[in-house]
């Protein structure tokens, strides 16, 4: 038993991992891919759009095989699995993000954006001080679905034989002929989702200063 | 000496024509009122004067510096940025539905562009901020935010937000439009009150009667083109035009 659960935390900690770089990349590209959305050239938002709508509408569990294994039709190597993983949810979720954001960037009332225009205040000051902080606010809800998601779709991995925690439950399952092993790593998503959704209330909290 | 020239001014959205040929030009401390019936162009008239919409073409000129002319070709020619980032301080301009910061307090609201436009030393910028605050009779409110403020307020926050900068001209579409009736009076006060400081002011509004009472000079717009210009008593008691005649009988002044 002790062996399992020392066997599992490793797993856990790949989890944990391949969330945190996830949302390290994804969360600033997001940013990016809903800027290249909204912007004013027709092709840049028509080709971002175009890589959207391929990123939500077909499988994460694809993109994945199709990021590790592409590459080896293509140039002969493939990337190792965990790079490959890291590179398939950080696109497949900054185009998740990048609709969160622009969702956000765009219920900011025009008329914030034209006093700050009035007052003589940069774009980009624009941007990080007047827009960014309301937008921060008003997305945190849907955010706080997608981050809870991403802690559930980390179970894909394995596809490509990165043993994360599902992994490794399931490898324990087969080896003790024993479900229970399964049934702990459901308590260990329950677990970190439930610090997730803890801390997205306590930043909306912190948020609740204005309205 | 002119603060603000305006000359054969055009602009149109795509197919149309929202001002047709206006021309003016705003004194220094003269309070300039603009009326006329919903659509005759007014709020793009301010628009283009802040440089929240560009002219086709036509000239504007900013306490001396020229914003916009138009070439013998007759297209529109714009200052270089630099130079229209810095004359169009010169002008503030107050919302119809206030546009505050819902995020930053009253205070921030007020020192944000003295600190990051004008690189005002925090510490004056905050003394200019509490100053105006006291002014507008909402000496206690610097750290609440606008949420927490009624319509009145809120509009009078707006305008210390403008006149923090120290702009030659402050401009107002219909300041009062968007508070219930009771408020109005608080703000056409404070109007009343920077006129008698001879501020200079261009005020877009609908109520007549405190055009006539607080302007130098009212302006009456109809469809794009500036149909007569007069003192308040020219325009409210003795016009001879038949459209002003008529939207004066219909607004009930
Ligand atoms: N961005 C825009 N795009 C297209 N048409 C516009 C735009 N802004 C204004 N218009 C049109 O231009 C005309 C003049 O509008 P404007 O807002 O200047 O009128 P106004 O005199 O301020 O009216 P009101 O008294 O209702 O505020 C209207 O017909 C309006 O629909
Ligand atoms: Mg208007």
């Amino acid at each position: 038993m002790g062996k399992l659960l020392m066997l599992m935390l490793e797993g856990t900690f790949t989890s944990l991992r391949i969330f945190f770089l996830t949302l390290l990349f994804a969360l600033p590209l997001g940013l990016l891919v809903a800027k290249g959305r909204m912007s004013r050239h027709r092709i840049i938002s028509s080709l971002v759009n175009g890589y959207i709508m391929i990123m939500r509408g077909t499988p994460l569990i694809l993109q994945l095989i199709f990021v590790y294994f592409a590459p080896y039709y293509i140039f002969g190597s493939s990337a190792d699995r965990f790079t490959a993983v890291i590179i398939a949810y950080v696109i497949n979720y900054a185009a998740y993000f990048a609709e969160i954001y622009r969702g956000g960037i765009q219920s900011i009332p025009q008329g914030q954006l034209e006093a700050s225009s009035v007052l003589g205040f940069s774009k980009i000051h624009t941007f990080s001080h007047i827009v960014m902080p309301q937008v921060v606010k008003r997305i945190m809800p849907a955010m706080g679905n997608e981050v809870i998601t991403l802690v559930k779709d980390t179970a894909l991995a394995q596809t490509i034989g990165v043993a994360e925690l599902f992994r490794v439950a399931q490898n324990a399952a087969a080896r003790e002929f024993s479900t229970m092993p399964i049934f702990i790593a459901g308590v260990f998503y329950f677990v970190m989702n439930a610090i997730v959704s803890k801390s997205f209330d306590r930043i909306e909290r912190k948020l609740d200063y204005y309205r | 000496m002119a603060v603000i020239t305006v000359e054969q001014v055009k602009k149109s959205f795509s197919t149309l024509e929202v001002l047709k040929d206006i021309s003016f030009s705003l004194e220094k401390g003269e309070v300039l009122s603009i009326i006329g019936p919903s659509g005759s162009g007014k709020s793009t008239l301010l628009r283009c004067i802040t440089n929240l919409e560009t002219v086709d073409s036509g000239t504007i000129t900013i306490g001396g510096d020229t914003l916009v002319t138009t070439t013998d070709q007759g297209s529109a020619v714009y200052a270089d940025k630099h130079t229209i980032s810095r004359i169009r301080l010169r002008v503030g301009l107050v919302f119809q539905n206030f546009n505050l910061f819902p995020h930053f307090s009253v205070m921030r609201n007020l020192t944000e562009a003295q600190i990051h436009v004008l690189k005002t030393p925090k510490d004056e910028a905050r003394q200019v901020a509490n100053e105006l605050l006291v002014k507008m009779g909402l000496a206690d409110k610097a750290t609440a935010y606008p949420y927490q403020l009624s319509g009145g307020q809120q509009q009078r926050v707006s305008i210390a937000r403008a006149l923090a900068l120290k702009p030659q001209v402050l401009c107002f579409d219909e300041p009062t439009s968007a508070l219930d009736p009771e408020l109005t009076g608080e703000i056409l006060a404070v109007i009343k009150e920077l006129a008698s400081e001879h501020m200079t002011m261009m005020v877009v509004t609908h109520e007549m009667a405190f055009a006539r009472d607080i302007s130098n000079r009212v302006i009456f717009m109809d469809d794009g083109l500036i149909v007569e210009q007069g003192s308040p008593e020219d325009v409210f008691a003795k016009t001879q035009n038949e459209r002003t005649k008529r939207f004066l009988n219909r607004f009930g002044s």
